[in-house]
C-alpha cells in the first residue's frame, strides 16, 4: 500500500488536503470556521463581506430540489467593521482562513480589503460572479474580461495576500475572464459560483418559493458545467484553479482534480453529506487513490487531459 | 428529503389568548416534541415556529402575533393555506424519569407543550408527576390554560399566579421539591438564569434555544451559537453542551450576521 499524500500547496499556502469549505456556507463566524476545519477542510471561507451591513433576500432563501439546490441568500452580512471583529485570531481556526470580498464597485472591493487587512487571512477570494444579487456580481456586470481586469487590478494594488477570482460558469467564455483576472495579477481562479439563476415554482401555490423569485443553482446538477469549465481553464490559464460545484464525494474531487483544478471547494455537500463531509471526502480519495496506485495528489492534477 | 414547502390547509384556529392563535393543519409528517417547520406565506416571507401540538396526523403551531408576518398568519381563516417544510431540528430528549419541570417564558410555552403532552402519556405509565411554570406579562397573555390544569403561573404584573419571573418561581418550588429533570424555552436570560439554577441544584436540564434562522437545514450558517447550528444541532440543547457555549445568554447574530449583546 502506498503512502498516500493529500498535502498540497496553493499559492504558498500550504493545505493538508484540497478540500476548501466554499463561500456563503457555514461560514458566518469564527466558531463555525473552526468546526469545519475540525471536520477536516484544508481550508475555510467565510461568508462574503461588503463595506455595508446587508440584511440580504427575505425567507425562503435556501431551497432544495432532486439534483441540488437553489439559494437566493442575498449576500447577507454584517459589514466589514463587524467581520473585523469577528474574525480575529484566525489561527485559532486551525487551517487557512480565506476572506470572500464583494462590492458594488471596484472602491468598495478595495475598502473591505483595507479593512481586513490588519487580520490574519491567508488569501482573498472575489466573486464577481454571483447571479441573484442587485448591484453585485453578474446582475452588476462584474462579470466581464474589462470589469473583471478592473476590479482585480484595484484589489492587486491593494493588498499582498493571493488573490482568487470567483467565476461564473453561465458564460460563453469563461477563458476569457480568467485570463483577464490573470492578466490583472490573480493568483488562482475559483470555479465556478452557482448557475442560472434558476427558478423552482410551487405549483399549488402557484409561485416561485424563493423571495427573490431565481437563485444560484448548485450541487449534482452544477457538477458536470463546472467540471467542463476547469478542463477549460485548465488549457487557458497557467494559475492554479479551485475547482467547485457539485462535489460531495472523494469520486468527485478525484474528476475535478484531474480536469485540472488543484484544490476543490466543498458547499452544497455539507447539505448531502453533514460538516464532516470533508473528512469523508478526504477518506474517500484516499482509498480510491489507494486502490488506483497513486501516493501523491498533485500527481492526478489535469490528468484528464491528452 | 427536498426541502421545499408544501402547501397544506388550516383546519382548525384556537385562539389561546388576546395574543396567540394556533392554527391547525394535516400532514403525515413525523414530529417529535420540540422540532419545528418553516412557515411559508407566498410572496412574504418564511419564518420557525415550533410544534405545539401533536395528535396523530393533525399538528398545530402556536403564533404570537407579533410583526408583519405573524400578522399575516393571524388573519388567515380555517381553509386558508400555508407552506409548510420539515420537520427540523433536534428535539427534546424525553425520558421516563419521575419528577420533572417544564419552564415556559411567554411563547416559548408553545415550544414545551408538545413535550408536556408527551410526558403526561409517558407518566401515565411511569407513575411520575411533571410540574409546569409559565410565566407571562399578564394574565390575558396566559396560553393553554384549559389544555393544561394545575400549571404554576407566574405574571409580571402579578393578575395572575406568583408576581414576579419565572425563575422566581422555579427558585421557590426548588425549595421544597426535587426534580430530575428541567425543560425549558423562553427569552435566553431566563434560559441562562435556570440553567444555572440547575447546575446549582443538579438537575438535569434542556433548554430550547431561538436563533434567526434561514435555511432551517444547516448549511447557511445564520443561525450560529458558538460553533453549534440551532436549526440542526439544536434548537434543543443540554447543559453539558451549553456549557461550551459562549453565546449562550450573551449573543445573538441579527439578520445580516452582526453579533449583538443580550
Amino acid at each position: 500500500m502506498p503512502n498516500i499524500d493529500l498535502s498540497i500547496k496553493l499559492c504558498n499556502i500550504r493545505l493538508n488536503n484540497p478540500t476548501i469549505l466554499a463561500s456563503g456556507i457555514l461560514g458566518t463566524t469564527k466558531a463555525l470556521l473552526k468546526r469545519v476545519a475540525e471536520n477536516s477542510a484544508g481550508a475555510v471561507t467565510i461568508k462574503s463581506i461588503s463595506v455595508e451591513p446587508r440584511e440580504g433576500h427575505k425567507n425562503p432563501t435556501v431551497i432544495t430540489f432532486e439534483a441540488g439546490m437553489l439559494n437566493a441568500v442575498g449576500y447577507s452580512n454584517p459589514g466589514v467593521e463587524a467581520a473585523a471583529r469577528e474574525f480575529t485570531d484566525l489561527q485559532d481556526v486551525g487551517v487557512p482562513v480565506i476572506a470572500s470580498v464583494i462590492g458594488t464597485q471596484k472602491e468598495d472591493f478595495v475598502r473591505v480589503v483595507e479593512g481586513i487587512s490588519g487580520l490574519e487571512f491567508s488569501a482573498i477570494e472575489i466573486p464577481l460572479s454571483c447571479p441573484h444579487t442587485p448591484g453585485f456580481g453578474l446582475l452588476a456586470g462584474q462579470g466581464t474580461p474589462q470589469a473583471t481586469f478592473e476590479i482585480t487590478s484595484a484589489v492587486r494594488r491593494a493588498t499582498s495576500l493571493p488573490i482568487f477570482v470567483k467565476l461564473s460558469p453561465n458564460i460563453t467564455d469563461i477563458c476569457n475572464i480568467a485570463k483577464a483576472a490573470e492578466d490583472a495579477g490573480a493568483n488562482a481562479i475559483t470555479a465556478v459560483n452557482s448557475m442560472g439563476p434558476g427558478m423552482i415554482i410551487n405549483i399549488e401555490a402557484q409561485k416561485p418559493i424563493l423571495s427573490f423569485k431565481v437563485g444560484g443553482v448548485t450541487g449534482d446538477a452544477l457538477r458536470p458545467i463546472a467540471v467542463r469549465c476547469v478542463y477549460d481553464l485548465y488549457k487557458a490559464i497557467k494559475i492554479p484553479i479551485i475547482g467547485v460545484g457539485g462535489i460531495s464525494t472523494g469520486r468527485h474531487a478525484i474528476e475535478m482534480i484531474m480536469a485540472g483544478a488543484s484544490v476543490v471547494g466543498i458547499g452544497t455537500g455539507v447539505y448531502y453529506r453533514g460538516v464532516d463531509v470533508f473528512r469523508k471526502v478526504c477518506e474517500e480519495m484516499t482509498q480510491w487513490m489507494q486502490e488506483n496506485g497513486f501516493s501523491n495528489i498533485n500527481s492526478i492534477v489535469g490528468g484528464a487531459h491528452d | 428529503m427536498i426541502e421545499q414547502p408544501m402547501m397544506v390547509k388550516i383546519c382548525d384556529i384556537i385562539e389561546e389568548s388576546s395574543t396567540v392563535k394556533t392554527f391547525f393543519f394535516e400532514s403525515n409528517m413525523q414530529f417529535e416534541p420540540g422540532q419545528f417547520v418553516m412557515v411559508w406565506i407566498p410572496l412574504l416571507d418564511e419564518k420557525p415556529f415550533t410544534i405545539s401540538y401533536i395528535q396523530n396526523n393533525i399538528f398545530g403551531i402556536s403564533v404570537l402575533k407579533r410583526g408583519l408576518f405573524t400578522n399575516a398568519l393571524h388573519a388567515k381563516k380555517i381553509g386558508g393555506t400555508i407552506g409548510i417544510r420539515g420537520p427540523y431540528g433536534r428535539g427534546f430528549s424525553l425520558q421516563t424519569n419521575s419528577n420533572l419541570c417544564v419552564i415556559g417564558g411567554g411563547i416559548g410555552m408553545a415550544s414545551l407543550s408538545a413535550v408536556i403532552d408527551r410526558l403526561n402519556l409517558t407518566l401515565k405509565v411511569h407513575q411520575g408527576n411533571v410540574t409546569v411554570i409559565q410565566g407571562a406579562r399578564t394574565s390575558a397573555e396566559i396560553i393553554y390554560q384549559k389544555r393544561f390544569k394545575n400549571m404554576n403561573l407566574c405574571t409580571e404584573d402579578g393578575s395572575v399566579g406568583f408576581k414576579g419571573t419565572t425563575v422566581k418561581l422555579f427558585g421557590e418550588l426548588l425549595k421544597k421539591q426535587r426534580f430530575k429533570q428541567v425543560f425549558a424555552c423562553g427569552p435566553e436570560m431566563m434560559l441562562y438564569k435556570v440553567v444555572e439554577l440547575c447546575r446549582e441544584y443538579c438537575i438535569e436540564c434542556e433548554v430550547s434555544l431561538d436563533r434567526y434562522i434561514k435555511c432551517g437545514f444547516g448549511i447557511c450558517g445564520q443561525c450560529d451559537c458558538s460553533g453549534h447550528r440551532v436549526c440542526i444541532d439544536g434548537p434543543v440543547f443540554n447543559m453539558e453542551e451549553l456549557s461550551r457555549m459562549e453565546d449562550f445568554g450573551k449573543t445573538i447574530m441579527t439578520k445580516t450576521g452582526e453579533r449583538v449583546i443580550y
